[in-house]
């Protein structure tokens, strides 16, 4: 992964610490930074935005970049997936867990 | 396929559905095939009514073609893939299903696109593929074994490139064909996802992994935190200046020509009832809307242009902030932006939005949006009232105004949807929003969509407009004055005695009794608020020469707290009958309508009795 390319800053949040693994999600991805999907998290049974998103393509083992971030905050997010380009909302990305190891 | 080409027989006619998802080119390829000769049954801006189209295949074969809403996914999540869904599996109320579904795949993006088409296997109808874009895909280096995707896939693939006549042929051509068997649907238990990571594999050969660098370094500057918002502030500007500033010459020559076409007309004709009609029913009538038409086509070429190019989501997306503070979602902003075309094609692009609750709120504020038959009343009062200044140097007086007028609206319909979305438990606002990559857009399909926006709005002119000018023209004149009669002859008319009642609301707010009387057939259409104005001081006026000026008539008869006073109403003013009736349709609910009818009634009373009261303040009127 190029991560190593990317500043982190500070301000940015950190991976944290969800369920029983150390993993990072899609949300609090540093912009520029590439990543891998792990899985997709369903909110509720059913959760029409986490079949959404799978319908969209985001799938585990694809590739996801983030190209840019809301002019105020980090929300809303756009994000590269393969060839198409989404602007998500942090609630929504929050969904999306990513394994950075190569 | 040229081999049965040959035949001279023209197969029987045929009824298709183009089906794909959002951004693969569908509506331009829709457009390439019909031309002209289509049955729009929504307006400019997203497709998200069925559209109805015809054509001739080579071979002579009828097609009747439906161009339904972009989807995803049959699994719909917004009303309008339920269009799609409904139509695709014969559900539909009012539509038949298609003999064969033509699914729009773009070259440019297959990873998203072969999904839905896996999806579109179950459905049991014929399939033809058409390949669209296919000439980005090349120049991106991008290669694709189409015949042994076509063969994996089991339905036929046209490869097509939408944007010229010859880049249809091969689907022109395939049409022509015996229907192909209907694709057997994907076995269970595969994984669509898998699916489509093996027809790319084994089919796609893509060295630069298809990213497109354009839309990146467009991205790079139109997303930027700080230059993005920049951007877009200063395009919205610009659009506006230009409805204003480019529509003038063009309404100046306009004008010019209805007032010369009217001489003509009745040069030949005697004083009396059927010259009373034509001069102030007809010609009056019409004559003061069709002027605006250049105004309304720049609007729309903005829109379209914007929409076209892949922007828009670009603007959702910038925006979304700004609309999380209104209690909503980027999703909401292009159906507001379409209303500021017209609120009916707004209103139900809002079945794009998924949380029902931000489709209602955004249906509530949509006739907020400055809707363009609002155009014509404060073009009329502006340039009556404002005088034609320089600001600043480059910015027009007038075109400043008018930007506020909209800024105005803009507010109101935040603080408006903030108020509606209050106390609301925050539930999710999904944006979700594909941004497509940037392109040119195709100059074939702007001009159509003018040209069907120029065609329904001089329809518009020639039967409710002019009708009800005539209408009033009768209420006006009748009952004629007793002989000998002091005073104008309309003050004895219908028109004239329901103004003054009217009077008893309206006095406050600084209205005379004949905008008032104007009010009622806006009601219809909001345009038609200016023609009445027209037609009522046509028929009012002790003179004859009075019936081809309204701007200076009115500069001289009206006060400026009153103007501002009818600039405000407008603003807010209840909506067209029409614009009640759609969100009647879409919602479901009387209750619903009745409320928005009144709440904006109410906003519009008082913003005009403030701005009224302020104006004449400050204009030291007592």
């Amino acid at each position: 992964m190029r991560l190593s390319r990317v500043k982190v800053r500070a301000a940015e949040p950190a991976p944290y610490y969800r369920g029983t693994e150390l993993m990072l999600y899609l949300d609090t991805l540093p912009k520029g930074a590439h990543a891998v999907i792990e899985k997709i998290e369903q909110r509720a049974p059913l959760d029409p935005i986490a079949t959404r998103l799978e319908e969209l393509g985001f799938v585990p083992g694809e590739a996801v970049q983030v190209l840019a971030t809301g002019p105020m905050g980090r929300d809303p997010i756009a994000v590269r997936l393969g060839t198409s380009r989404f602007a998500l909302r942090r609630g929504e990305a929050a969904r999306v867990g990513l394994r950075t190891a190569a | 396929m040229s081999s049965t080409a040959s035949t001279q027989t023209p197969a029987p006619s045929l009824h298709i559905a183009l089906v794909g998802n959002p951004n693969c080119g569908k509506t331009s390829l829709f457009n390439q095939l019909t031309g002209s000769r289509q049955k729009v049954a929504n307006y400019a801006g997203v497709t998200v009514e069925r559209k109805e189209g015809f054509f001739t295949t080579p071979n002579g074969r009828a097609i009747r073609v439906l161009d339904l809403p972009g989807a995803y996914s049959l699994d719909s999540t917004s009303p309008d893939e339920d269009v799609t869904r409904d139509v695709c599996l014969g559900r539909h109320r009012s539509e038949p299903r298609p003999e064969m579904l033509v699914a729009v795949i773009s070259a440019t993006n297959l990873r998203l696109h072969l999904r839905f088409l896996l999806e579109l296997k179950q459905l049991g109808l014929p399939v033809i593929v058409a390949l669209n874009m296919m000439d980005e895909a090349r120049r991106h280096g991008l290669q694709i074994d189409v015949a042994g995707l076509q063969a994996d896939l089991g339905m036929p693939i046209v490869p097509v490139v939408s944007l010229n006549r010859a880049g249809v042929m091969p689907l022109l051509q395939a049409l022509d064909l015996p229907l192909p068997a209907p694709p057997a649907p994907l076995p269970a238990g595969i994984d669509p996802h898998m699916e489509v990571r093996r027809l790319l594999a084994a089919y796609v050969i893509d060295p630069s992994a298809g990213t497109d660098r354009l839309t990146d370094r467009l991205d790079r500057l139109f997303l930027h935190p700080v230059w993005g918002p920049v951007i877009l502030l200063v395009v919205l500007f610009v659009m506006f200046q230009t409805v204003f500033a480019w529509a003038q010459p063009l309404m100046d020559g306009l004008d010019s020509g209805i007032s010369t076409f009217g001489q003509i007309v009745l040069k030949p004709l005697p004083d009396g009832i059927l010259r009373s009609l034509l001069a102030d029913g007809v010609i009056a009538g019409a004559g003061t809307v069709i002027v605006f038409l250049p105004q309304i086509l720049i609007l729309f070429l903005w829109i379209l242009a914007l929409e076209e190019s892949g922007y828009l989501p670009r603007a959702a997306f910038l925006l979304d902030r700004l609309m999380a503070l209104a209690g909503l979602s980027g999703r909401s902003f292009i159906p507001l932006l379409s209303s500021f075309a017209c609120a009916i094609p707004g209103i139900m692009a809002a079945r794009t939005i998924q949380n029902p609750r931000d489709r209602l709120v955004t249906i509530l504020i949509a006739p907020l949006m400055t809707c363009s038959a609002r155009l014509p009343v404060y073009t009329l009062l502006i340039g009556a009232f404002v005088p034609h200044r320089t600001v600043l140097g480059i910015f027009g007086l007038q075109g400043l105004v008018l930007f506020g007028l909209y800024a105005v609206a803009i507010v109101s319909g935040v603080i408006a949807a903030r108020v509606m979305t209050r106390g609301v438990k925050s539930e999710e606002h999904p944006l979700l929003l594909e941004l497509p990559p940037y392109r040119r857009p195709n100059l074939r399909s702007l001009a159509l969509g003018l040209w069907q926006r120029a065609v329904m709005f001089l329809s518009r002119v020639g039967t409710i407009i002019v009708s009800l000018n005539v209408l009033l023209w009768a209420l006006s004149s009748f009952p004629l004055p007793p002989a000998g009669a002091p005073g104008a002859a309309i003050d004895y008319s219908l028109a004239g005695r329901i103004g003054h009642l009217m009077q008893w609301v309206f006095a406050p707010i600084g209205f005379n009794w004949q905008i008032c009387v104007s009010l009622i057939p806006g009601l219809a259409a909001r345009e038609v608020a200016v023609s009445a104005l027209a037609t009522v001081y046509a028929i009012g006026a002790t003179d004859d020469g009075a019936t081809d000026k309204l701007l200076p008539l009115l500069s001289t008869q009206w006060s400026m707290a009153t103007a501002f006073s009818l600039l405000a109403w407008y603003v807010y003013a209840p909506q067209c009958i029409s614009t009640l009736a759609v969100m009647r349709r879409e919602t479901g609910s009387i209750k619903t309508v009745l409320w928005a009818a009144a709440y904006l009634f109410g906003l519009a009373y008082l913003a005009a009795f403030l701005t009224y009261h302020i104006t004449r303040a400050l204009t030291g009127v007592p």
